[in-house]
């Protein structure tokens, strides 16, 4: 195989009603994993309120990102905050219903579903 | 690579070469008419197994070789069935060691295996003649991942 190119994953970081919003898009594989794990706990360091991880632009995901938001749930839930996995395609969230996961998170399908009280 | 029905990969344990290695078996699966839902388990199933060859057989480092073959078999009983073989030469281990974790422990890591075996119909591993490992990942035409919750409702 040809030198392959780096793996597509970009990291957009806003804010809405309190709430801190993480946007990932790309793929979240053992390649990408390590880079955002790092992006994210820096963000869980500087931020308050819940925090929202919108994956609706992230198509693809294996166990070592599963593992980077079990992670950071126990580092948001360490520093009593709320951690919300907002908008998850079927085959993302599938990985989370595979590994029984989907149970430990709270999974949304819309950032205002996350913000309703 | 074969014009017809075979896919033949070889790369290196270097975890950037994921993103080829999943294209090119997204489009293997197109080529043999696997639904989408189907495609994305067998590539994700790929996904993992490579992962593994990475962190346990070559303990992380880049740089090793890692074979794939793929093709689509007919076994006798379960019928047209895809076949995908990954051949590392690093550390070899016990096949009977090779087992996920506790669903109910929920911590990082661990998942691997576990997404494997929902994701395909079997996954069997040999120690290879001359080191490494041989993972042989099957997946049969009708063969749809369930999750963990409604498995165990219905058994």
């Amino acid at each position: 195989m040809n030198t392959p190119a780096p793996a597509p994953l970009s990291f957009r970081v806003s804010s809405n009603g309190g709430a801190t919003i993480a946007t990932v898009t790309g793929e979240v594989d053992m390649h990408t994993s390590p880079r955002l794990r790092a992006a994210l706990l820096d963000l869980a360091a500087k931020s308050s309120g819940p925090l929202l991880i919108d994956l609706s632009a992230c198509s693809h995901m294996d166990s070592s990102g599963v593992g980077t938001m079990v992670f950071l749930k126990r580092e948001i839930e360490r520093r009593l905050r709320k951690l919300y996995l907002v908008g998850l395609q079927p085959r993302v969230r599938g990985v989370f219903e595979i590994t029984n996961l989907d149970r430990f998170f709270n999974i949304v399908r819309t950032v205002e579903e996350a913000l309703t009280p | 690579m074969s014009a017809s029905t075979a896919l033949h990969l070889e790369f290196s344990s270097d975890p950037a070469n994921l993103p080829a290695v999943r294209s090119q078996m997204r489009d293997w699966c197109r080529t043999h008419q696997w639904e989408e839902k189907q495609t994305g388990e067998i590539v994700l199933a790929l996904d993992e197994a490579i992962t593994n060859v990475i962190r346990h057989g070559y303990h992380g480092e880049p740089g090793h070789p890692i074979l794939l073959d793929a093709e689509m078999v007919d076994t006798p009983g379960d019928g047209p069935t895809a076949e995908l073989r990954l051949r590392d030469f690093g550390q070899q281990v016990d096949p009977e060691q090779i087992c996920g974790r506790d669903l109910c422990d929920v911590r990082p890591g661990g998942l691997g295996v576990h997404i494997i075996r929902a994701m395909t119909s079997g996954i069997e591993y040999r120690k290879a003649e001359g080191g490494g490992m041989l993972a042989i990942l099957r997946k049969h035409r009708d063969h749809t991942a369930v999750p963990d919750a409604e498995r165990r409702e219905n058994s």
